[in-house]
């Protein structure tokens, strides 16, 4: 999970001071050092680490207490308010034009993940604002770059302007606003080719394109492994260009991720959409609020459930609540169930949301096995309708049976059995607490 | 005879061409590095806490890691001490010969691990987006020049367009492209490769795979699962399996480093991009941490500027400046 090496830094540090009373200066220097070695090995700048354990050192022992929390919270209250000050305050959106089509331009260094962000990001624009963009292949250079962004228009069933790789990408820029003007595309989406911020040659192209399509957002496609150099690129195409936004890729590999907390406090550019993974639905907007709750172990509960939203559909969330308090829940609940969790991504991401699943070590290097899930499906797949609903009558030849239509073994299938019983009693134990305390609906009862 | 004598020494026996080349591509790194450790002795004039302070910025600055630079900063002040050195400008050559150190080790083989009048398989390994399959290019290119007869087995069957940037590759250097379509699987495709290699009698042959994070488990299984097809139809092979590393990537290429190294062996690494940033002070980390050896470092955007790496012309590289000052004194 992304940034889970730092959170799990500032939580040792900060288990010590939370214990206490009382924070002596002696303290504070201590847990300081730590919170600046962390910082320093996620990658965060140091001169931005600098300022920020200064700060932070200057608020905790000054005054500024708080009646209801202890000096201990106080500090983990400061470190994670500077750190989402740090990150940059409120989350950002795109800019649309008045008139459009609204133009956006991709730049970054090589590799960084410019033509998968450019396909995310038009996944993104349908998905979420129903509009369809113009992709508009800029890189001339890189063999086959243009193939790529073919490739993933063909996967989206979008269309992508290019004119080969001996017309220049300002040529080609300039021809693909014309041609979104004339299709009524409301988005284009200029992917540039990869340059080192030092390629004058290289950059000064940027700027011709920057000004021939006049774009409303120009974002810089960063790598979230990207050390201590990421500041200096960043400044380098912000100088250059005048960047509006940042997008983090790779954020799902375990990477501290610390060039996110630099950047914008380098640069005052502000991070607007992160990448996930690898499929084109993984580009998410960037919530700097809820990120460095998530540094400090704190979860991220209300990315979590805007997850569940987006994907589980209420009605039958609100049938299926209603099935578990009545106990009629059946196998095909369960797999319903399933599909709909399974729906919301990776579990093992999901998992890493969860409040103090930093902490806990069961969760800690916890790898859903989605082969796993496959099995339990294949094994209730298997089962006939009745089965199904009075899973009690699968007796020992049924068990075969079961057995032999999923491909897998006869204890696997008591396994789930089992498993499946054991989760009823939790139910009847749960509605019968939730009755009890009178409180409202459960709204995620797979949770 | 002081340290950077001798490397000089050594230097002006080499080629002068390559270790041109290493200067230019180092240049950024260089002028940075070494004019910031110059500064430092000149704004200090005493050895003290405030002076290791900020030389431990300057190195971490340069992506050289905490852990090392903890224990390079630890090495220092022993060596301060034990040597009563109180002016700063005595402890900088210790410095550099300290970091020299760190990344020169005796009896190593950067050399690329070929069989003679026998296939020797290439697998290249690595995150998304480090440069593996152009990498590849430069490499074929490399090989060819040097009158082998080189295969390439495009094994990313994962990244839109990755199979056709291959093949630009394979045209561009003339050499033949194994290739399936788009979502097969790698490891057949790299199994036909080692077939296909085998009955034309090809020296290399240098396998691509798809770019993969190091925490997904299921995509490096699908790697070990590629190295497995290699080694059971060749014993002994993969004679190489590179991990193709980022300069400008920071600590996560430790992390990277060791995952690569648990399922695949890796026996070397390719540091690509050096030219473009002002750090590669991962390099002394990995060499600090673990025992990979670099192999490779990419120096630019051209086809042949991929160079074997030499410890030797790397720190003459870095410190190509206080060598020449020192000399003038």
């Amino acid at each position: 999970m992304a940034f889970e090496g730092l959170a799990d830094r500032l939580q040792q540090t900060l288990q010590k001071v939370r214990g206490k009373g009382k924070v002596t200066e002696a303290d504070v220097k201590e847990m300081m050092r730590e919170v600046r070695l962390a910082l320093l090995e996620a990658d965060v700048n140091f001169k931005v680490v600098k300022q920020f354990v200064a700060k932070v050192k200057e608020r905790a022992i000054g005054q500024e207490v708080i009646e209801s929390l202890t000096p201990g919270q106080q500090v983990v209250k400061v470190v994670n308010e500077e750190l989402t000050a740090l990150m940059g305050g409120q989350q950002s959106k795109l800019a649309v034009a008045n008139r459009p089509p609204t133009v956006i331009m991709m730049v970054g260094l090589q590799g960084a993940g410019k033509t998968t962000t450019t396909g995310k990001l038009a996944n993104f624009l349908r998905k979420k604002h129903n509009r369809t963009p113009l992709l508009v292949a800029a890189d001339i250079y890189r063999p086959a770059a243009i193939n790529q962004l073919q490739t993933l228009g063909k996967q989206l069933g979008m269309s992508v302007f290019e004119m080969g790789t001996d017309t220049s990408p300002v040529e080609i820029a300039k021809k693909g606003i014309e041609k979104a003007k004339e299709e009524h595309h409301d988005y284009v989406i200029v992917d540039t080719a990869g340059r080192l911020h030092v390629d004058e040659g290289l950059m000064d192209e940027l700027s011709n394109i920057k000004e021939a399509v006049n774009p409303d957002e120009i974002l810089i496609v960063v790598d979230a492994m990207t050390g201590q150099d990421a500041v200096n690129v960043a400044q380098s195409f912000h100088d250059q260009l005048g960047l509006t936004g940042v997008v983090l890729t790779k954020l799902d590999g375990d990477t501290r991720g610390g060039a996110a907390l630099s950047i914008k406090s380098v640069t005052d550019t502000p991070i607007k959409f992160v990448g996930m993974g690898e499929k084109l639905d993984a580009l998410e907007p960037f919530h700097p609020e809820r990120m460095s709750s998530r540094i400090l172990g704190m979860g991220d509960v209300l990315s979590l459930i805007e997850k569940a939203q987006t994907n589980v559909d209420e009605k039958k969330a609100k049938e299926l609540e209603q099935k578990m308090r009545t106990m009629s829940f059946t196998f095909d609940d369960f797999l319903e169930q399933l599909t709909q969790v399974r729906s919301m991504g990776p579990l093992d991401e999901l998992l890493g949301m969860l409040p103090g699943s930093g902490q806990m070590k069961q969760l800690k290097n916890v790898k859903v096995d989605e082969k796993q899930l496959n099995y339990v499906e294949a094994i209730i797949q298997s089962m006939t309708k009745k089965e199904k609903i009075e899973p009690d009558i699968i007796n020992a030849s049924r068990k075969r049976r079961i057995a032999k239509g999923s491909g897998r073994s006869i204890q696997e299938v008591n396994r789930l059995l089992k498993q499946f019983e054991d989760m009823k009693k939790m139910m009847k134990q749960m509605t019968n607490m939730s009755k009890g305390k009178k409180k409202g609906g459960m709204k995620l009862p797979f949770m | 005879m002081s340290f950077f004598k001798k490397l000089k020494n050594k230097m002006t026996t080499q080629s002068d061409t390559v270790t041109e080349k290493f200067k230019d591509g180092l240049t950024k790194t260089r002028t940075s590095f070494s004019s910031k450790v110059n500064t430092l002795v000149s704004r200090y004039r005493k050895v003290d806490e405030e002076f290791f302070e900020e030389l431990e910025e300057i190195l971490i600055e340069a992506d050289v890691g905490v852990a090392t630079v903890m224990d390079l900063i630890d090495e220092l002040k022993d060596e301060a001490r034990i040597r009563n050195i109180k002016e700063t400008v005595d402890l900088q050559s210790v410095i550099s010969e300290k970091l020299a150190e760190l990344l020169h080790k005796e009896d190593e083989d950067s050399n690329i691990n070929l069989k003679d009048n026998e296939l020797s398989v290439i697998l290249f390994v690595g995150v998304n987006g480090v440069g593996k399959t152009t990498s590849i290019g430069k490499l074929a290119h490399k090989l060819k020049s040097e009158g082998k007869k080189v295969m390439l087995a495009a094994g990313d069957t994962f990244r839109a367009g990755a199979i056709d940037q291959l093949e630009v590759w394979g045209e561009r250097v003339g050499v033949d492209v194994v290739k399936h379509s788009e979502g097969s699987d790698p490891a057949a495709v790299v199994f036909d490769a080692v077939k296909s290699a085998q009955s034309k009698g090809v020296d290399v042959l240098l396998c691509d795979t798809a770019g993969r994070l190091q925490n997904k488990v299921n995509l490096m299984n699908e790697l070990e699962k590629i190295k497995r097809v290699i080694s059971r139809e060749i014993p002994g092979a993969p004679h190489e399996v590179l991990l193709v590393v980022d300069a400008t990537t920071g600590q996560n290429a430790m992390n990277q480093a060791k995952t690569f190294s648990q399922t695949t062996d890796v026996t070397g690494i390719v540091l690509t991009k050096l030219d473009g940033t002002a750090k590669g002070g991962i390099v002394l980390a990995i060499r600090h941490e673990l025992d990979i050896p670099v192999k490779l470092v990419g120096l630019g955007e051209k086809v042949e500027d991929l160079y074997r790496f030499d410890p030797d012309q790397f720190v003459y590289g870095l410190f190509a400046d206080m060598i020449k000052a020192e000399e003038e004194e």
